[in-house]
């Protein structure tokens, strides 16, 4: 049974699967934290920017180091579909990273600048805070978008060349984009709502709802693209494979936003965190076995078999570390609400 | 060929830049926790007051290297996709498991710095051991896979593509051992003597309290202990160097010329197109004693390698010099400061020439750190792998390099500027302001 031909590639990819899984609904929490932050406004605007200061300080780090997980797996186990996506999306990647760098830095930044002002009134870093919080999870989204139509092909010669220049900046791409950044907003403010209470609350269930129905426009929109640029995707996506898994995604989605509705803001977010997950996992079942459709299969891709039996095995030697680790780091701040 | 040169400089800015702070996540939860502990142990208030300055430091420098290591695992693949190919099948997992202890750093680093009337003090101070340790660990096993960026070992190669691997080869290789403790002991110093520096310029601006002196002594105490080993790491690793990158060895020590008896060169500078080392004060035989313990042992020099394959000789025996002198210097620096401790221990912040060297000494760890790098880093060119991939073989075919090139170097020195603000910031305001909770009101007020 443990023993198919693939198994150390399968294994692999699904470490990658469920680092980028725990980055989505980690970091991407936290970029849905720094528009919430921009977008401050109403009367506790204030308050509003200190619960996502202190939902955020002790646990951005440890969030971020999720993205470098998955970057290490995919370019230790999957050298070969690192290097052609790294040619390909050269330019959004580096700006995606631009967001990401002065994120975290401007975040902090903020908080050092001098106690009074940190996180209530906005500033030019916490401008930047907002405004790479948005940068970072569009690009990310886009690049999602330009590798599931198949954007990316290899020529005989094993030479990367994208079916189009500036493939990025199609319909469907740049509605993947926004998926995403709605996706972070959403989350973000089913998460607040867990960590805040009375009319605080309320402004984030305010915003849960906002985001939550740009996500589901925007979801059908992402299909309606899908259907006309990235066929191959579309009938992936609706085939026995993938099809329960993204179906039972929504199903979750809904559910989220009826808790949302229904102030059960608990079920809110084990919904959201289940959304999230099902969705990336339906991604994943509708793409495989292609790492980058049509040239790069995970089995093209893989380092050779002694590499990924190391990786994959010594997971868990670091997961027995790390989960105590950071289960410690979140009962100790997130057990009660922080204001 | 211009896609070359912006990303050689682009990757040369974005790991000259982490560096520091990445020496930093190293070198100073090493203090914190030798502070915290002390005030564990006294119950003196400036213990605490200074542990909790230094957090703040930690908090802010630590969030940049992170930021700026995320560049990195972003910028290697997507300057040198072709090198990643190789470096990713063959020893990504060492980055792996970097990955493993640098995580583990950043869930501590998130509990000591907000945890401070979460936890219990003594669980607090053993959050500081964790980010101690795991800093120098990931520190340890970057050099892993620098090392075999020096000395590739443990992958067959089929043309472009890596076919076999053996994960664990490279931590059998020597060199890594040599290299993991020269550069840990670096960042020792670079942090202890950056901080001893600042304080003595406390001390010579009139701070002269129990505050003051405590960061001081604390902060020499690491520095002397690592400048002691350092030379001994540096030999180890010369002599090893030596027998396995003969090239870059004798780029450092700017030997031209394969002989015996050859001379080591203190100084000078190398003239490529003459092929000679001039102007440098020289020692009999002295290289040939380093190298092998015989003074009458022979030296390959440059002149056994075709030129293409030489590395800047200029560049890497300035950068070796500067190192060295760097290291001297601070070394006598540690004999002189303990030396008067040793005397008269309560005058020591009277000592007002003594306090001045410090001051002197305080950027010499890191220029030291940086220049040994560059002598590891450009000694290996023109290689990528050594004697694998050239590095102008691995650079990326995709248009923009230059473009980039310029948007990053504006975003580290945004940074960088941004950070010396900050700290300023963090130097003036005193301690009774800081918004850490469990401030007492008895703590002195200061820097």
């Amino acid at each position: 049974m443990f023993d198919w031909p693939s198994m150390w590639i399968d294994l692999s990819a699904l470490a990658a699967l469920v680092g980028m899984m725990a980055y989505a609904l980690l970091g991407g929490a936290d970029f849905g934290g720094g528009m919430w932050d921009l977008f401050a406004s109403g009367p506790r605007k204030k308050e509003q920017r200190l619960a996502i200061q202190k939902a955020m300080g002790p646990v951005w780090e440890a969030n971020h180091v999720w993205l470098v997980f998955v970057l290490v797996v995919l370019f230790t186990c999957f050298p070969r579909g690192y290097s052609v996506l790294a040619i390909a999306l050269f330019l959004p990647f580096h700006l995606a990273l631009l967001g990401i760098m002065l994120r975290g830095a401007s975040f902090v930044f903020r908080s050092y600048q001098s106690r009074e002002t940190a996180a209530v009134e906005i500033s030019a870093w916490g401008v930047v805070f907002g405004a790479a919080s948005i940068i970072s999870p569009l690009l990310l989204g886009t690049a999602f978008g330009v590798v599931t139509e198949g954007g990316i092909t290899l020529t005989d010669q094993r030479e990367v060349v994208l079916t189009r220049p500036a493939p990025w900046l199609s319909p469907y791409c740049v509605a993947n984009g926004l998926l995403a950044l709605s996706t972070c907003a959403y989350l973000a403010a089913v998460y607040l709502t867990n960590e805040t209470v009375g009319a605080l609350r309320d402004d984030f269930r305010q915003r849960a709802i906002f985001a939550g129905t740009a996500t589901a426009i925007l979801a059908g929109l992402v299909l309606l693209f899908a259907w006309q640029e990235a066929a191959w995707f579309f009938h992936r996506l609706l085939s026995w494979q993938a099809a329960p898994i993204v179906l039972a995604g929504l199903i979750c989605f809904a559910g989220s936003a009826w808790s949302v509705f229904a102030r059960r803001y608990r079920l809110s977010r084990i919904f959201a965190a289940g959304e999230i997950g099902l969705l990336l996992l339906g991604w994943a079942a509708a793409q495989y076995p292609y790492l980058v459709y049509p040239d790069i299969l995970f089995t093209e891709a893989a380092a050779p078999r002694e590499t990924l039996r190391f990786v994959v095995l010594s997971l868990p030697f670091g997961g027995l570390v790390l989960l105590p680790s950071l289960w410690l780091l979140f009962r100790v701040f997130k057990t009660r609400p922080a204001l | 060929m211009d896609s070359l040169l912006f990303a050689r400089l682009q990757m040369t800015f974005s790991l000259a830049f982490h560096m520091v702070y990445a020496a930093i996540g190293i070198g100073l939860p090493l203090l914190l926790v030798i502070v915290e502990g002390l005030y564990l142990r006294t119950e003196r208030p400036h213990y605490k007051a200074l542990a909790q300055k230094w957090a703040k430091v930690l908090g802010l420098l630590f969030a940049v290297g992170a930021v700026s290591g995320t560049a990195l695992s972003f910028e290697l693949g997507l300057l040198w996709p072709a090198y990643m190919e190789v470096m990713g099948a063959s020893v990504g997992h060492i980055f792996g498991l970097e990955g493993f202890a640098f995580f583990l750093e950043a869930i501590f680093i998130g509990l000591y710095l907000y945890g401070w009337d979460r936890l219990r003090p003594w669980p607090h101070w053993w959050c500081g051991v964790v980010i101690a340790a795991s800093g120098m660990l990931s520190g340890v096993l970057v050099l892993g896979v620098n090392a075999w960026m020096q000395q590739p070992v443990g992958f067959e190669m089929n043309g472009q593509q890596v076919i076999a691997t053996d994960p664990v080869a490279t931590f059998r290789q020597p060199l890594w051992f040599y290299m993991a403790w020269h550069s840990t002991l670096a960042c020792y110093m670079s942090v202890a003597f950056a901080v001893a520096g600042w304080y003595a310029w406390r001390a010579l601006r009139g701070r002269c309290d129990a505050y003051t002196r405590a960061a001081l002594v604390a902060a020499m105490a690491v520095g002397a202990v690592s400048a002691v080993l350092q030379p001994l790491s540096g030999d180890l690793l010369a002599k090893y160097v030596f027998k396995t990158q003969p090239v870059k060895f004798a780029a450092m020590e700017g030997q031209f010329r394969t002989e015996r008896h050859a001379p080591l060169r203190i100084g000078g500078w190398p003239d490529e197109a003459a092929g000679e080392t001039r102007f440098a004060i020289e020692i009999p035989s002295g290289l040939s004693f380093l190298a092998t313990h015989d003074p009458t042992a022979e030296v390959p020099g440059l002149d056994q390698t075709p030129r293409s394959l030489w590395p800047n000789v200029e560049i890497t025996h300035f950068a070796f010099q500067i190192m060295v002198g760097a290291g001297v210097a601070l070394l006598a620096l540690s004999v002189w400061f303990w030396w008067t401790y040793y005397r008269n221990r309560d005058q020591i912040l009277q000592r007002r020439w003594l306090l001045r060297a410090i001051v002197l000494g305080l950027p010499l760890g890191f220029i030291g750190l940086e220049a040994g790098w560059f002598v590891t880093e450009v000694g290996r060119q023109p290689w990528i792998i050594q004697g694998v991939m050239l590095t102008r073989d691995a650079v990326t075919p995709a248009p923009g390099v230059g473009a980039m090139f310029v948007a990053f170097t504006l975003l580290y020195t945004v940074l960088g500027v941004t950070v010396i603000v900050l700290l300023r910031h963090i130097a003036t305001v005193s301690y009774s302001e800081t918004p850490l909770p469990s401030a007492t009101k008895d703590a002195p007020s200061n820097v």
